[in-house]
């Protein structure tokens, strides 16, 4: 079995967030890029458990993005993938990363494919499911536990107000949700043999988005935080029935 | 040409992230002269009566169970059936959980855009549509485009104020649905999770949340207290649910459920940026803490500088009082 994890790079959870050129595009001057933390810390070591477990001989990784992302996709080859693709191209949208992956897919058959639930920076929780349908796959979403056995895969599925159990073959794709593993650091060891580890880098499909990132503002703050007496529980209760209106 | 909009009511009563969604589908029907029409999914009455007012201008009820829909993909198949046969432009559901994974699962059947977790309609020209959404986990907002004969959007619950129009009528056919849609997935078993107030935390109005500074699962009888008396759900920040202290599905945050109540009560919670993340949206935030400095504060409309231990039972009684005098 061949397991293929699809990779984001997004800003460090701490990055200030600022935007450039007229405020259409994101600002990447002094941030630190990370690997979007479902897919490492739930999809990818997932993926590696499986394979150390002796149930897959390969783990590779995927990005569809630019140059700039090669020392992210760096970092998932030192956790333990065994090899890497980088789809080169801007990956403008959730429908045009999913085309590139699909198409990958169709020319490079993998039993398991897992992506994230969502990314931390553009927050779509889409790519996954549009693969699938693309693909005419199985799909699972957010899926916080994971067991395979041979060419059947179990896994508990978040639904409103709580999971399903459930089972499907092989091949299927699956989003990674909080759960799945436990989020690994990667060793010494892992980082010398990522830098011969191949990379892969594969010109992009021709596909045509039809969405598109205008522009961006930063969200307004609140107005500064009233402060009340802890003796004086009543007045909060007053406020918010009164002023704020919630209960 | 019409608008569809998707809603599951085999279970329950219609949630208001459903009405939302048709409300928000009227809104862009009225803007290039389209209908709005609902695929209900073993709809009652009240349910068909509850969508009409929310803009709904055709309700088609399917009556019977239809196998495999606890595989996202078969009401995927199910609603690109009707695309197709309804003469369907635009769909549009709810960002939940069943929401994300169907509209998803839908964009590629139909190979077409989609946006997701808008929050506001800014435009409507021709063929392109504008909206915003939430990004960098709320700390940025995006104006999004996207064109094309078809289109998916999925509204993020709780963000939009609706209001029903008790003289809109619609046109309502109840039929069977004969076609059966191919799955691999076999459902084994169904687990609830139980919250305190068994309140479900994605869609609770108010939520009271407690962090570290409540030293051990012990101490949350007075979170439960708290939210009990105010009908909220309890949530928590991410070290207590690694820690094992409450449920993982309570985590709220960057990497756990990101949730817009309307008011929403942190206690004990420094407010790290990626818990913020999860939270920042909420209407209004409370915060009691020891620490005058806690980052929380910055974020939040109201504070306490104070013990929980000794600040929540206060509150709670305090709540309870005026729920008695306001009769709710
Ligand atoms: C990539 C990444 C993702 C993350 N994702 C999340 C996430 O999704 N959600 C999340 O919550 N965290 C997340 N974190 C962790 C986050 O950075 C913080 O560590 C975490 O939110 C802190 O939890 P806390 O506020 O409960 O605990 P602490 O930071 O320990 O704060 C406890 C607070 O309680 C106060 N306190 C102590 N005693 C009392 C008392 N008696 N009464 C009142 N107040 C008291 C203290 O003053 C303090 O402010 C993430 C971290 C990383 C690096
Ligand atoms: N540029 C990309 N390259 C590879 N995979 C991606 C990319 N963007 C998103 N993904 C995958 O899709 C998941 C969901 O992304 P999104 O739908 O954008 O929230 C991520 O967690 C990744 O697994």
């Amino acid at each position: 079995m061949k397991i293929l994890v699809a990779i984001a790079q997004v800003p460090d959870t701490t990055a200030k967030i600022s935007f450039t050129d007229n405020n259409t595009k994101f600002n990447a001057t002094g941030v630190q890029f990370i690997v979007n933390p479902y897919d490492e810390w739930y999809a990818l070591v997932r993926a590696l458990e499986i394979k150390e477990a002796g149930l897959a001989e390969k783990v590779s990784v995927i990005h569809v993005g630019l140059s700039d992302a090669d020392a992210t996709i760096r970092k998932a080859l030192a956790l333990g993938a065994d090899d890497s693709f980088r789809i080169d191209t801007e990956p403008t949208d959730a429908y045009f990363v999913a085309q590139q992956l699909a198409q990958f897919v169709k020319n490079n058959p993998y039993d398991l494919i897992l992506l994230g639930k969502e990314t931390i920076s553009y927050n779509g929780g889409i790519t996954a499911g549009i693969l699938a349908g693309l693909l005419d796959y199985p799909f699972i979403s957010s899926v916080n536990k994971l067991e395979v056995s041979g060419n059947i895969i179990t896994a508990h599925q978040d639904i409103e107000g709580g999971y399903q159990v459930v089972e499907c073959s092989l091949p299927a794709v699956i989003s990674a949700n909080k759960g799945m593993a436990e989020q690994r650091i990667p060793n010494m060891k892992g980082i010398m043999a990522a830098r011969t580890k191949p990379l892969n880098v594969i010109p992009a499909y021709p596909v045509n988005t039809p969405v598109q990132y205008e522009s961006f503002e930063l969200s307004q703050g609140r107005v500064a935080c009233k402060f009340i007496d802890p003796n004086n529980v009543e007045e909060l209760v007053n406020l918010l029935h009164t002023e704020a209106k919630v209960i | 040409m019409s608008i569809l909009v998707f809603s599951d009511a085999s279970n329950s009563k219609l949630k208001k992230s459903i009405l939302e969604s048709v409300y928000f589908a009227k809104q862009i029907a009225s803007k290039n002269n389209s209908k709005v029409l609902v695929l209900l999914y073993k709809g009652n009455d009240e349910s068909k009566q509850q969508l009409t007012q929310a803009g709904a201008d055709k309700i088609i009820n399917i009556t019977n169970e239809v196998q495999g829909m606890a595989d996202f993909s078969v009401t995927a198949r199910l609603i690109k059936k009707y695309v197709l046969s309804e003469n369907i432009k635009d769909v549009v559901l709810p960002f939940d959980l069943q929401g994300r994974a169907v509209s998803s699962y839908l964009a590629g059947l139909l190979n077409c855009g989609i946006v997701s977790g808008v929050i506001q309609l800014t435009d409507i020209s021709n063929d392109v549509y504008k909206f915003k959404k939430n990004v960098f986990s709320g700390k940025a907002i995006a104006t999004i485009s996207i064109s094309g004969d078809k289109k998916i959007i999925t509204l993020l619950p709780n963000s939009i104020q609706i209001q029903l129009n008790s003289a809109h009528s619609s046109e309502v056919i109840d039929i069977e649905e004969k076609d059966t849609f191919p799955t691999k997935i076999k459902i084994k078993s169904v687990e609830k999770n139980t919250t305190a107030g068994n309140i479900p935390l994605p869609e609770a109005e108010l939520v009271v949340s407690g962090g570290r500074g409540l030293k051990g699962p012990e101490n949350w009888g007075i979170i439960e207290d708290l939210a009990k008396a105010l009908g909220a759900a309890t949530a928590c920040s991410r070290p207590v649910a690694d820690s094992h202290w409450r449920p993982h599905h309570e985590h709220v945050g960057q990497t756990g459920l990101t949730i817009r109540p309307n008011l929403y009560i942190a206690i004990g919670i420094s407010g790290a940026i990626q818990h913020l993340a999860g939270v920042s949206g909420s209407k209004t935030i409370v915060v009691i803490n020891t620490d005058k400095d806690a980052p929380f504060f910055k974020a939040a409309d109201y504070g306490i500088v104070g013990d929980a231990f000794e600040v929540v039972p206060k509150l709670t009684e305090a709540i309870k009082k005026f729920k008695e005098t306001h009769h709710q």
